[in-house]
C-alpha cells in the first residue's frame, strides 16, 4: 500500500510504503508521540542534547531544534564528548561542529584528553580493558557532570529501538536485572541534584528509520563505524538481532514492548538499592566510589608503571 | 546482467551478476547482506526492496549500524 502517488523509499513492517515526504512526517510524528507518551520533555526545559556526530545524535538535535524554535521555552544545546578515537570521532566532530553552527546550536566538546589526562586510544594501550567498557563510563560520567555544571534540565540522548533492544538482551544474557531498571524511555528521577535526567525521544525508532531519515533530510553525508565496535559484545548482540528481524520481522518492536511492561516493576524492585556517591567526586555510585574514579586510579597507577618503564 | 556496487563499510565497489529481472532483494541476498542493516541508494536516491535493478546500474549500499 502506497502513501501517494510519490516514489515510495522505505516500507515500514506493517508492509505501508511511505515517500520522502510522508516518512519524513511519520518518522516526526512518532519521535513528537514518544515524547508525550512517556513525558520525556515538560513545558519549560533547558535541554541538553548529546551529540557525537553520528545520524542518531543529529537526527535528534535536528528535531528536537525544531521543536524549540516552536517552543521557546524549551531551550537546547549540544554537548560533544571527544574520546580521542584516531579516524574516527575526530572527523565525526567536525561533521557535528559544521551542523550545530548551520543550525545555530550551542555546541559545548569537552574531551577525555582534557579531563583524564589522555585519549582513549592511548588509554587502550596502558590498561588492559574493552574499549566499550573505560570508553562508556567515562563518558557517561562527563555528560552528568558537564550537563549539571550547564544547569541542564534534562539530557537527551540519540539512542533508538535498536540501542535498547540490545541493551535489554545483554542484560538478560548477563543476568544483569539491575542494569535493565535503568533502561527505559526515561531515566533517574527529577528530583535529584547530582544526576541529571536522561531522556531518548528516538526510543521507537529502528536503526533504519533513523539513518533513512538522516539520509533523505541530508544530515551527514557517510555512517561511519567506531573502528573499536566490531570487539564489542553488543556488536555481536546487534547482529543476532539482526538475524532475527530479518527472519521474523517484529522481533525488536516486541522485545522493547514487552520490556516497558516489566520496567515498572524492575524499577519498584531496584529503587532501594540506593545511590550512594562517589567520596572522591560526588558523583552517583553504587559503592563508595564511582566506576569513572576508579578507572582513573587505575589509569594513574599504569601510566606511572608505562613511564618508569620508559625512564628504565 | 552486471550490477556496480558500492559498499560504504568496506570502501569497496564490486560488480555483481544477477540473473534478469532481479530486484534489490536478490541483490542483497547474493551479496548476504541482511536488508535491514543497510539503505539501498542509486544516483543518490533511495530505492525500496522490491524495486527491480537494471544491467550496469550503480549501486551505493549504506550501513545504518551505529558505531558507538
Ligand atoms: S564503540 Fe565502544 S569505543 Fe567506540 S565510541 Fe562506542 S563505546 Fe566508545
Ligand atoms: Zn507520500
Ligand atoms: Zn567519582
Amino acid at each position: 500500500m502506497n502513501c501517494c502517488k510519490e516514489k515510495p523509499i522505505i516500507e515500514l513492517q506493517a508492509g505501508q510504503k511511505l515517500c520522502k515526504k510522508h516518512f519524513t512526517e511519520y518518522f516526526e510524528d512518532k519521535v513528537h508521540k514518544t515524547i508525550t507518551k512517556f513525558d520525556l520533555i515538560g513545558k519549560k526545559e533547558n535541554l541538553g542534547v548529546a551529540v557525537s556526530g553520528g545520524k542518531d545524535s543529529l537526527t535528534l538535535s535536528f528535531i528536537l531544534n525544531k521543536l524549540s524554535k516552536r517552543n521557546p521555552k524549551i531551550k537546547i544545546e549540544a554537548i560533544a564528548i571527544d574520546e580521542g578515537i584516531k579516524n574516527y570521532r575526530d572527523k565525526s566532530l567536525i561533521t557535528a561542529k559544521e551542523f550545530c553552527n548551520k543550525h545555530n546550536i550551542k555546541l559545548n566538546i569537552y574531551s577525555f584528553k582534557e579531563e583524564f589526562g589522555m585519549p582513549l586510544d592511548n588509554m587502550l594501550k596502558v590498561l588492559d580493558v574493552k574499549p566499550c567498557t573505560i570508553c562508556g563510563i567515562f563518558r557517561r560520567y562527563l555528560l552528568n557532570k558537564k550537563s549539571k555544571e550547564l544547569r541542564l534540565t534534562k539530557l537527551a540522548t540519540g539512542h533508538n529501538l535498536d540501542d535498547e533492544c540490545q541493551s535489554i538482551m545483554m542484560n538478560q544474557f548477563k543476568n544483569n536485572i539491575q542494569a535493565s531498571a535503568r533502561l527505559g524511555p526515561k531515566v533517574g528521577v527529577k528530583i535529584n541534584k547530582n544526576f541529571v535526567q536522561r531522556i531518548k525521544p528516538l526510543y521507537l525508532c529502528m536503526e533504519k528509520e533513523v539513518a533513512t531519515y538522516a539520509f533523505v533530510n541530508n544530515l551527514l553525508d557517510e555512517f561511519a563505524e567506531c573502528p573499536n565496535v566490531s570487539k564489542s559484545y553488543r556488536a555481536q548482540v546487534r547482529d543476532m538481532m539482526n538475524g532475527f528481524e530479518q527472519k521474523f520481522p517484529g522481533t525488536k518492536y516486541s522485545i522493547v514492548n514487552s520490556f516497558l511492561h516489566v520496567l515498572p516493576g524492575l524499577k519498584q524492585r531496584f529503587k532501594d538499592e540506593a545511590v550512594n556517591y562517589c567520596m572522591n567526586c560526588g558523583e552517583p555510585a553504587s559503592r563508595d566510589k564511582c566506576n569513572a574514579c576508579k578507572f582513573a586510579d587505575k589509569l594513574n597507577k599504569a601510566k606511572d608503571k608505562a613511564l618508569v618503564k620508559i625512564k628504565q | 546482467m552486471q550490477i556496480n556496487v558500492f559498499f560504504d563499510r568496506e570502501n569497496k565497489e564490486k560488480t555483481i551478476e544477477v540473473d534478469e529481472n532481479s530486484s534489490v532483494k536478490d541483490l542483497l541476498g547474493k551479496m548476504k547482506i541482511n536488508p535491514v542493516t543497510v539503505i539501498v541508494s542509486k544516483d543518490n536516491n533511495i530505492l525500496t526492496e522490491d524495486e527491480k535493478i537494471n544491467d550496469r546500474d550503480k549501486i551505493k549500499l549504506i550501513s545504518v549500524i551505529s558505531g558507538g
